[in-house]
């Protein structure tokens, strides 16, 4: 099975986010990058159906700035056979845009199987899965976190609201990989040596017009200071007074 | 082509509460346009559901109905919707930003070549533009834009807004599903072993993070959210405890988790790092436990007390328990 997988270099979680100049896109200063972490199950998942199969190849491919050279040498290092860096030097907040994109690159590969994270954790966009499967024409899965292959068929299962599916689909197909689905490992020494001398092919990403234009990047509003109403249980009637007459909550 | 159209989420029958806050969506959108709100749902014995809809104040209902739909299937539905969008002239489709809504909204907007925004908590038309808002970064930001396509699509955040009540008395048109090969399907939905409200759409959620000691303490955070009464509240923990397994991910609030906004958050022994703040800080009133008075979480907290939650929550659960009793 020839698997690709979509990783993103985003904003680390701890970080703090700041609006740059323009109103319109975040201050890189200071901002420490990661892969995203629901992509790190993404890239666990194309090895473990590697590894079942016996067979295929593991293509990581992102769209980025050329920094995220480092995330896709990480995903090389931990087991992935070649990378593609589709490079842009703006931050796309546009799903849409990434999808098309993403899509048009993978139609010039051979490829059965994508998967990538449930959602980058910058664009929270959620969307890639779905609307790539669309381009591709290929079955789509949401949120995976158990997965199982026979036959060229995938059982997956996903939480949905106070519940669990199991769904079925056949390759080809697009799966998004929800954390739960498998326990990611790290890339050791000899790992990392190899992913030096492992292809990463670089390639100008084909944007599409973006489908939604940005406006403003702001930072939410402040909320007013709390007021602490005291020390232990006996500060348990006051909050019940502020809920009920003052928020109105209760 | 100014209609709006509203997928709304049927399961087992029933329609899904918060689907009525995207009717709320698509009418607030279609008296802007100037065109008319549809609702549409997908499935199999939509009758109820149909009728439920059309005393939701929408101007027209669209049950595609039949067996081949009985279970969800993201492309099968998404084909059946983007058809009827562009039959009924649709400028706009929304649906809430639920598993089914992340899964399905973003196939149709594909297939539509539209423009669509997820998780939205606005969406507005004026002087010819669909303009969104929606959290970026966890919620760390707010991104505000414009749709550049003919089309656009949204799917809308639980809780923000109202669930549509208008009344009315719209024609439901009962349509077949259409034929062809479905790729994804759904063969069986397994409920949750409990019966708990979903954190997204939970009124209420009691949140514990490591200040509880232990997983079995959790007990004292499920405890005040049955104090709320069936239905209302919703269990949710901090990434630390997650990561310590002693709550499933399903409820993980914050950056890696769910993103939420209830009406009432209470956090119990959670210092508040920042990406958990990026996860709740959208709440409406926010209430923090935590014996430690300098945690960054009485920063975003309305009201706090400070000390031990082994003494305070059994007594915030007595009284939560004689309030909602009163009532």
């Amino acid at each position: 099975m020839e698997i690709v997988v979509c990783i993103k270099r985003v904003p680390a979680s701890d970080t703090t986010i700041k609006i740059a100049a323009d109103g319109k896109s975040i201050d890189p200063a200071g901002v420490k990058y990661e892969l995203n972490p629901y992509d790190e199950f993404a890239i666990e998942q194309a090895l473990l159906i590697k590894e079942q199969l016996g067979a295929g190849s593991v293509t990581v491919v992102t769209i980025g700035s050329k920094d995220a050279q480092k995330e896709l040498r990480d995903a090389l290092a931990r087991g992935a056979d070649k990378a593609a860096l589709l490079t842009t030097d703006q931050w796309i907040s546009d799903g849409a845009s990434t999808a098309a994109a993403l899509a048009t690159w993978i139609k010039s590969q051979s490829c059965d199987l994508v998967l990538c994270g449930r959602q980058a954790i910058d664009s929270d966009n959620n969307q890639l899965a779905p609307n790539l499967a669309t381009h591709l024409g290929f079955a789509c899965i949401t949120e995976v976190n158990k997965l199982e292959l026979a036959d060229g068929k995938f059982t997956a299962e996903r939480d949905i609201e106070g519940a669990r599916e199991v769904v079925t689909c056949p390759t080809p197909a697009v799966l998004s990989c929800q954390k739960g689905l498998n326990e990611p490992r790290y890339p050791n020494l000899k790992g990392i040596m190899a992913a030096k001398k492992k292809p990463l092919e670089e390639a100008a990403a084909e944007l599409p017009a973006a489908g939604l234009e940005v406006v403003s990047l702001a930072l939410p509003p402040e909320r007013a200071a709390g007021k602490i109403l005291g020390d232990g249980a006996d500060s348990v009637p006051a909050l019940i007074d502020a809920l009920r007459n003052e928020a109105k909550v209760l | 082509m100014s209609n709006v159209l509203v997928i709304a989420e049927v399961r087992g029958g029933s329609l899904k509460r918060s689907s009525l806050e995207a009717v709320t969506a698509a009418i607030e959108l279609a008296g802007q346009t100037g065109g008319k709100a549809i609702a549409i749902a997908c499935g199999s014995g939509l009758d109820a559901a149909g009728s439920e809809l059309a005393a939701s104040g929408v101007a027209q209902v669209v049950a595609i109905d039949g067996a081949a739909f009985e279970s969800y299937s993201g492309d099968g539905y998404a084909n059946a919707i983007a058809a009827q969008a562009g039959e009924h002239g649709a400028t706009a489709v929304v649906m809430t930003h639920t598993a089914m809504g992340k899964d399905l909204l973003p196939r149709v907007a594909a297939k539509l070549d539209a423009s669509i925004a997820t998780d939205a908590t606005s969406v507005k038309f004026a002087d010819g533009k669909f303009t969104v808002q929606r959290p970026v970064f966890a919620g760390k930001a707010t991104l505000t834009a414009n749709g550049t396509k003919a089309v656009f699509c949204a799917t809308i955040r639980p809780n923000n807004y109202a669930a549509a009540s208008a009344g009315g008395n719209a024609e439901v048109n009962k349509i077949e599903p259409p034929a062809g090969d479905l790729l994804s399907v759904v063969k069986e939905i397994v409920a949750s072993s409990s019966d708990r409200t979903p954190l997204q759409e939970a009124k209420v959620i009691v949140a514990g993070g490591r200040g509880l000691k232990e997983a079995e303490h959790f007990n004292l955070v499920e405890d005040l959210a049955a104090a709320f009464g069936p239905g209302v509240a919703a269990v949710g923990a901090s990434r630390a405890v997650v990561d310590a397994g002693w709550r499933p991910h399903r409820e993980q609030v914050g950056q890696t988790g769910k993103v939420v906004s209830p009406p009432l958050y209470i956090a119990i022994g959670i210092s508040g790092a920042i990406q958990h703040l990026a996860g709740m800080r959208t709440a409406g009133t926010i209430v923090a436990i935590n014996k430690d008075a300098d945690a960054p979480i009485f920063k975003v907290a309305d009201y706090g007390i400070v000390g031990d939650a082994f003494e305070i929550v059994p007594a915030l659960t007595k009284a939560i328990a004689e309030v909602v009793a009163s009532k």
